[in-house]
């Protein structure tokens, strides 16, 4: 779903796992919806880790602690590997997450995330060991995310602060709630040129 | 200047760099299947928008169709409305479409290079990361999400970063029983699945250049799983050869023209490529995964680091520092975008052939595509396997992830030649072992894990 993002300012939820497949961000059985309905998907974000089996609630998973809220998701290495569901952008959309700070993403999943409005902030390990740790002994503190700056930081620790890249043209989509299909509408007959030009 | 094959096919197909973000380039082929797709085709319908080149779009079900009695009606409900959609949108958009029994359809990745559907030089993406497949023909392809779906039908293009380049050679000859399935895991195993993250790579070398077209698929479909972008092989003699004998190629003089050009497709001696890593054949074993990524691989006759992380070797029921050898299996899957083509059966019917399935075992046979079951069948490699106790299913993506009924039942081990052993892949607890359809039919006639290369 389109929407603005310029600074977000928020709680996180620490999930520290690298490697973390789109499988388990929302598996298989899930995809089969023809609706792009994201608290469909948010409901099941991180299903078989989330609830047991029997369709109880884990109550390990981080998800499910009480102590852990927020619009941040704090992941670990390679987040969002595997299959190129975008439904695992929607699920992470859907259950109300607008950031997700990794020190690395899979390409495909990062991409995903951008054309859904949630924002992949990628960061060096030690920050997010740093961030992570904070969180963990500290679940209220607040982190901000401004996106003009291109700035991660903690509210209460100046010197916890790290720049992060996006690409000009996705700063402007997110700032702004614009979307790549507004843009390529804009260009067709860049295409069409093109086009008469290859023959 | 020098480029790289890669370079070549994408600076081709740029139409315009957006200011400070990233290239417009032209999409020659997208492929829709029915999971990633009604998302994208909802979208245009709500943007009132038609799909801009539709002669450029190919469609087909392939993720949710059952393996048995595809000529009765799909007994999932959700399953088949998401079936039906694919046929409703198709129709509705004026899209080439191969349903559910129609004999040029089948896996996506397996019908559009069987077909010639993909070509040298093109672009091809599709909402399916195993898009990575085509790239054996010599294009760049690569998978995306649903709504750069939407972004293709709309405008014919996609908004891409272009990604670094990796050279990844293969030199010398491949071991006895060391299959193109064996090298991608060796180097998922050596890279990690995050090795190749942000770049294309192109696959070369002598061990490279001897692998059948098959075998081509089957390393470029599991580049995805090392994080590449995608991977490629230049064309050469062996990819012509294929390619001139699958039906929707071109014919007569727009083949001579088209071959022309193909045959110039190849990096610079001199190019530049971001990262370079090479290895050596001979030093590839039979190979099988022990944990929950496609990277955490060995040797067949290996053991389980004693460094394993806990959590994966949780998940499998494993110990570090154990061999897998002699370990009981309950399942054998021999299929999917990976393994599904015909010489994969022809290896795993090899194997078997002389021996019966062991008690115990539960073995799906899939092929990839109706092409591939008919050319089996031709080939009286069905009556080999009948004769061992195996029997061939209908085409589909099957038990690779389990969105129809072939599902591994929780704590249920399986030796599978698709290509992601993630944790609930092939079902909720399901544990998966990857390996070759010759590891697979070794795992098939012993009911436990064997070492292919003792039948051989």
């Amino acid at each position: 779903m389109k929407q603005k993002l310029e600074i977000l300012r928020s709680r996180c939820v620490p999930l520290p796992l690298d490697n973390v497949d789109t499988d388990q961000i929302i598996p298989a059985r899930y995809l089969k919806e023809t609706t792009r309905e994201e608290s469909f998907f948010g409901k099941h974000l991180f299903q078989d880790w989330r609830y047991r089996p029997d369709g109880t609630p884990n109550p390990d998973f981080v998800l499910n602690n009480p102590r852990y809220s927020g619009e941040i998701l704090l992941a670990g290495r390679n987040f969002g590997s595997g299959s190129s569901r975008e439904h695992a952008a929607w699920a992470v959309a859907g259950y109300g997450f607008r950031a997700v700070v990794a020190s690395s993403f899979a390409d495909i999943h990062k991409q995903n995330e951008l054309n859904n409005f949630v924002l992949p902030v990628t960061v060096p390990q030690d920050f997010l060991d740093k961030l992570v740790a904070l969180v963990q002994e500290h679940p209220e503190t607040q982190v901000e995310i401004h996106l003009p700056h291109q700035t991660i930081s903690v509210l209460h620790v100046p010197e916890l602060q790290e720049h992060f890249e996006i690409n000009a043209y996705k700063k402007h989509c997110f700032l702004h709630g614009l979307d790549d299909i507004d843009y390529l509408l804009t260009c067709k007959n860049l295409v069409e040129q093109w086009e008469a030009a290859r023959g | 200047m020098s480029k790289t094959l890669f370079d070549k096919i994408w600076d081709a197909h740029v139409v315009q760099s957006v200011p400070e973000g990233p290239d417009q380039l032209y999409i020659d082929r997208l492929y829709c299947h029915e999971v990633t797709s009604p998302q994208a085709f909802e979208g245009l319908r709500a943007r009132g928008l038609q799909v801009f080149r539709p002669a450029n779009v190919v469609c087909m079900p392939d993720h949710n169709i059952p393996t048995l009695h595809q000529e009765c009606p799909i007994q999932d409900p959700v399953a088949r409305t998401q079936v039906e959609t694919l046929a409703a949108n198709v129709k509705e958009f004026g899209l080439k479409h191969f349903g559910v029994m129609d004999e040029r359809s089948g896996i996506i990745h397996v019908v559009g290079p069987e077909r010639g559907l993909t070509l040298p030089g093109a672009t091809v993406v599709c909402g399916d990361s195993h898009t990575s497949t085509h790239g054996a023909m010599g294009c760049v392809a690569f998978g995306i999400g649903t709504s750069e779906v939407e972004m293709v039908l709309a405008s014919g293009c996609i908004l891409q970063t272009k990604p670094k380049t990796m050279r990844i050679t293969v030199e010398g000859e491949l071991g006895k029983g060391v299959t193109a399935k064996d090298v991608a895991l060796f180097l998922m195993m050596k890279l990690g699945t995050a090795g190749a993250t942000g770049h294309f790579v192109e696959y070369a070398g002598s061990a490279i250049r001897s692998l059948t077209m098959e075998g081509r698929l089957t390393l470029c479909n599991l580049s995805i799983e090392m994080g590449a972008r995608g991977g490629m092989i230049a064309p050469d003699q062996t990819t012509f050869d294929y390619l001139r004998q699958c039906p929707e190629a071109p014919k007569g003089e727009a083949w001579e023209k088209a071959l022309a050009k193909w045959k110039t497709l190849a990096s610079d001696p001199d190019a530049h490529f971001h990262r370079e890593v090479t290895f050596n054949a001979a030093e590839i074993p039979p190979m099988v995964t022990y944990g929950t990524n496609p990277g955490m691989g060995m040797a067949v006759d290996g053991h389980i680091p004693q460094n394993a992380p806990s959590r994966p070797l949780e998940y499998m029921g494993f110990q570090p520092g154990e061999a897998l050898l002699g370990k009981p299996v309950d399942y054998v899957f021999v299929g999917a975008c990976t393994n599904g083509r015909a010489e994969d059966f022809r290896a795993f019917a090899s194997l078997v052939k002389g021996h019966r399935k062991a008690e115990g075992v539960t073995v799906w046979l899939v092929p990839g595509s109706w092409a591939v079951l008919r050319q089996l069948q031709q080939e009286g490699v069905d009556a080999i396997l009948a004769e061992a106790g195996f029997a061939l299913r209908q085409p589909g993506c099957s038990a690779c992830l389990a969105m129809n009924e072939d599902r591994v039942p929780a704590g249920k081990l399986c030796v599978s030649t698709s290509n992601r052993n993630f944790e609930g892949r092939q079902g909720p607890g399901a544990r998966t072992i990857l390996a070759s359809p010759l590891t697979a039919a070794a795992a098939a006639i012993t009911g436990t894990i064997a070492d292919p290369r003792t039948f051989l």
